[in-house]
């Protein structure tokens, strides 16, 4: 092996998403910057704007981390958008109902119990999926349709089918401007760099799932049970016991990604999750995920949020009616997934004619 | 007399491996012609070339004296060449006659009009000796055997005038085999040009009437299988002289190692008692559905049991896989595709599935002892590979299955439970496994060989039992069988039902 390979393989972790998906973002920035800068505003290359689109990827990424997981173990998760709002109006509710203003003596607590509350619900959702599916050797997909609605209702039930709005004086500080992307040094962690919280986060995370995924030995049971749970189940690896693991852990992601979007948002709103999970399923598929399992890269993932809010930022700006930018995320989803199936080798009838 | 089909010159490259390279043949009408290679050598490339599934580079095929240019499978077989899979490619739940008629243009604006189809179907089906079956039985719950015989029926149907076999016996009994070849013998006498593709030159000998050995992609040599002799056939296809198809390895038989006791299972085996010993190679004959597959995965306890126990060393063993495997239990499946070994993951990722803990501290993998690891075992059994990191699917069969053998060994098994181990592999590689074999049980493993070919059996094994509907019905030691004992006691239990 050449001295090139050898260095490859040691940052295999970290360049095993292919390049198609950053390229793909690059071109689309490159894309809307031009269209914007001759018929738009010239707001879209703007660091301002910048911001914004970074911390909206954030919010769909952060689940979508969990979302890889599972589709590299040959999973889907259709509860995650639901899930993550159950979560998210759990976490209202303790802040409207049950937390003291946030300067006050002892809120530290009562704030640590919110928090615990939203992670709690967060990972019992993945849990239930998890458990469910090993247990019953039911089709994920059948098993997450199901705990979908499940979880919608839940949320409807708690938050009496209304939404719920905190008082801002319950929240403390850091969660209010955890998703911060105005021009105020102080309201960011790193001051001197202005990238909003929510994306340090979705970073840190993201790093941390890649490093996992590849150096543990429960990452690689994963892939491995994506690929083939027949051979894993052979050789010995806790097919269920993993399956259960990885829908629990996906369900850590859906409560954090739940904690950043109430504090976007700074409410929780039971209905707001459908079609969410279809959101943060294509940032997977958009970074390289296979739904037939065994493939899928958790900083591709990352790059398919950051091209989904992307689109949708330049096509505002471009004010293109919101009608369209669905329309335009659709296609462009359908043709990068076909341009990174030609990596695998054409489609025949295409191979055929190309030869 | 004018071959019906003329290969002259063909040529055809993947990127930088050349597949082929200027391959010659001939196939005339009335005569079967074996195609021998090992894996890799070019023939299902050849054979794909023919039935229109790749386009050759370079060369020229003429079918009946016309220039034959195939562009798709549909467009050779409406061309009159047809094939049959090693695997089959028939869908398990559509009906028999829907299979046969799959793919069949002629039915009129998309609808099917299975009256008019029927009487062909079964005609078809007549001519490949299944009269006993309807042709409107799900094809999924018809024998392997018979369903073989329905992709035959399918060739027949598009009145075919050249049908190619791709490895037809590899996954057939004995039996079975036998009623194939009559088949072929009738499908000869009516006319039709056969290209059988088989590693078992006893079964070429019995079926074929010319041979063609491919080497590496090239023609090596052709001719009429009567003027040559099988050593030379082999020294043909490896490019050397194999003195020895079984490399004998000499091995010492010590004590009782593997107990079993009255092991059964739903539907199979059935009351299965074993004794194996240190340095032991434990054959197991018998029909495909004897219950065989079974026994061994219900010793791996992939599967359940609902009476019987195991025991190794006087230990009675917990029934679940993780505490079998612990126990030094390593299985061989049979179906290397879908179970054996994860195809689009690399070789390291398979040989490291299960193994990790050897290079892992609290969890986390030193990627560089795996990596290191895994170069020792490609070049231990050498399997032929251009980089660690290539995906097993991209090896031949050969090769992947020394990636599952490989596989066993870092897993540093005691018993080696292999399951059909030499199955669609080439005569150089199923010689290598033999050799294995002999060497794990002179290091004091114990091995059971479960095997459709007698000849492997009673030439490896020191003791071989044979099978019959999931019971272990005579064990003996392999000198005290022939091939035909061996058979007979394979079919007589069944017969007694």
């Amino acid at each position: 092996m050449t001295e090139n390979q050898t260095r490859r393989n040691k940052l295999h972790w970290l360049t095993s998403f292919r390049h198609g998906p950053t390229l793909a973002l690059l071109a689309i920035i490159a894309l809307f910057a031009l269209l914007d800068w001759q018929f738009g505003s010239g707001r879209f290359f703007s660091p301002r704007n910048a911001r914004v689109i970074v911390n909206s990827a954030a919010l769909i990424a952060v689940p979508a981390l969990g979302m890889t997981m599972i589709i590299i173990a040959g999973g889907i998760d259709l509860s995650a958008g639901t899930a993550l709002t159950l979560s998210g109006t759990a976490l209202a509710i303790a802040f409207r109902d049950y937390t003291i203003p946030a300067d006050q003596a002892g809120a530290a607590t009562w704030i640590a119990a919110a928090l615990a509350l939203g992670l709690g619900v967060g990972i019992l959702c993945g849990l239930i999926n998890g458990l469910i599916i090993s247990l019953t050797e039911m089709v994920p997909f059948i098993v997450t349709l199901g705990t979908m609605t499940i979880f919608l209702g839940l949320g409807q039930v708690i938050a009496d089918e209304s939404t719920v709005y905190p008082e801002s004086g319950h929240l403390p500080d850091w969660l209010r401007y955890l998703c911060y992307t105005g021009s105020n040094s102080d309201h960011y962690w790193l001051g001197f760099l202005h990238i909003p919280s929510s994306a340090l986060i979705a970073i840190v995370l993201g790093l941390l799932v890649a490093a996992v995924m590849h150096f543990t030995v429960f990452g690689r049971n994963v892939v491995a049970i994506g690929s083939n749970a027949s051979t894993a189940r052979l050789c010995g690896i806790r097919v269920g016991w993993t399956t259960a693991l990885v829908y629990a852990l996906a369900g850590v992601f859906v409560a954090v990604g739940a904690l950043l979007y109430f504090a976007n948002v700074k409410n929780g709103n039971p209905s707001d999750g459908t079609g969410k999970e279809l959101e943060i399923i294509a940032a997977v598929v958009l970074g390289g995920g296979s739904l037939s399992g065994g493939r899928g890269s958790v900083l591709g993932t990352i790059i398919g949020a950051l091209i989904i809010k992307t689109i949708s930022s330049g096509c505002t700006m471009l004010s293109i009616p919101n009608t369209y930018t669905h329309i335009i995320i659709g296609v462009i989803i359908i043709i990068a997934v076909l341009i990174d199936g030609l990596r695998n080798g054409a489609p025949k009838w295409l191979f055929d004619r190309l030869r | 007399m004018n071959p019906l089909l003329e290969v002259t010159g063909i040529s055809k490259r993947f990127g930088p491996t050349i597949a082929l390279e200027n391959v010659s043949l001939s196939a005339h009408a009335g005569r079967v012609l074996a195609l021998i290679g090992e894996n890799g050598a070019g023939k299902s490339t050849l054979l794909k070339t023919l039935s229109g599934a790749h386009r050759a580079d370079a060369g020229t095929m003429s079918l009946e004296g016309r220039p034959y240019r195939p562009s798709s499978p549909i467009d050779a077989r409406d061309s009159g060449v047809a094939i049959v899979y090693q695997e089959l490619t028939l869908a398990p739940d559509l009906s028999v006659e829907d299979n046969v008629m799959l793919g069949r243009t002629g039915t009129g604006a998309g609808t099917l009009f299975r009256s008019n189809q029927r009487a062909a179907v079964t005609e078809a089906l007549h001519r490949v000796g299944l009269h006993h079956v309807s042709p409107k039985a799900r094809t999924g719950d018809q024998s392997v055997a018979t369903q073989q015989l329905i992709e035959v029926a399918r060739a027949l149907i598009s009145d075919a005038k050249i049908i190619l076999f791709d490895e037809p016996t590899s996954s057939l009994p004995a039996a079975d085999v036998d009623r194939l070849f009559q088949i072929i013998d009738n499908l000869r006498s009516r006319g039709l040009a056969i290209i059988y593709i088989s590693h078992f030159l006893e079964e070429v000998r019995r079926v074929a009437d010319d041979y063609a050995v491919l080497r590496d992609g090239n023609s090596v040599g052709s001719g009429q299988l009567a003027s040559i002799t099988d050593d030379q056939i082999i020294s043909l296809m490896v490019g050397r002289d194999v003195d020895d198809l079984f490399p004998s390895v000499p091995h010492e038989i010590g004590e009782v190692r593997l107990e079993v006791e009255d092991l059964g299972a739903a539907p199979m085996p059935k009351d299965v008692s074993l004794a194996l010993r240190r340095g032991e190679i434990f054959g197991v004959a018998g029909l495909v559905g004897a219950g065989r597959t079974e026994l061994l995965r219900c010793l791996f306890a992939l599967e359940p049991t609902y009476a019987g126990h195991v025991r190794l060393d006087g230990r009675r063993l917990p029934h679940n896989v993780r505490g079998r495997r612990k126990a030094g239990f390593g299985l061989l499946s049979e179906d290397r595709k879908n179970e054996g070994l994860a195809q689009n993951l690399s070789i390291v990722e398979n040989l490291a599935m299960g193994n990790h803990d050897r290079y892992t501290t609290a969890g986390w993998i030193n990627l560089k002892a795996r990596l290191r690891d895994a170069r020792e075992w490609i070049k231990k059994v050498e399997i032929k590979a251009q980089d660690p990191g290539q995906s097993v699917s991209e090896l031949s069969g050969g090769n992947q299955q020394k990636v599952a053998i490989a596989r066993l060994l870092a897993q540093d098994a005691e018993i080696y439970l292999l399951d059909e181990p030499t199955k669609g592999i080439d005569v150089g590689t199923k010689a290598e496994i033999y050799r294995m074999m002999g060497e794990l049980a002179a290091d004091g493993k114990t091995v059971i060989f479960v095997s459709s070919y007698l000849p492997e059996l009673l030439a490896v094994c020191d003791r071989v039992g044979v099978m019959t509907r999931g019971r272990l019905a005579e064990t003996r030691d392999a000198d005290q069988w022939d091939e035909e004992e061996l058979m007979v006691a394979a079919l007589a239990a069944v017969e007694e039902r």
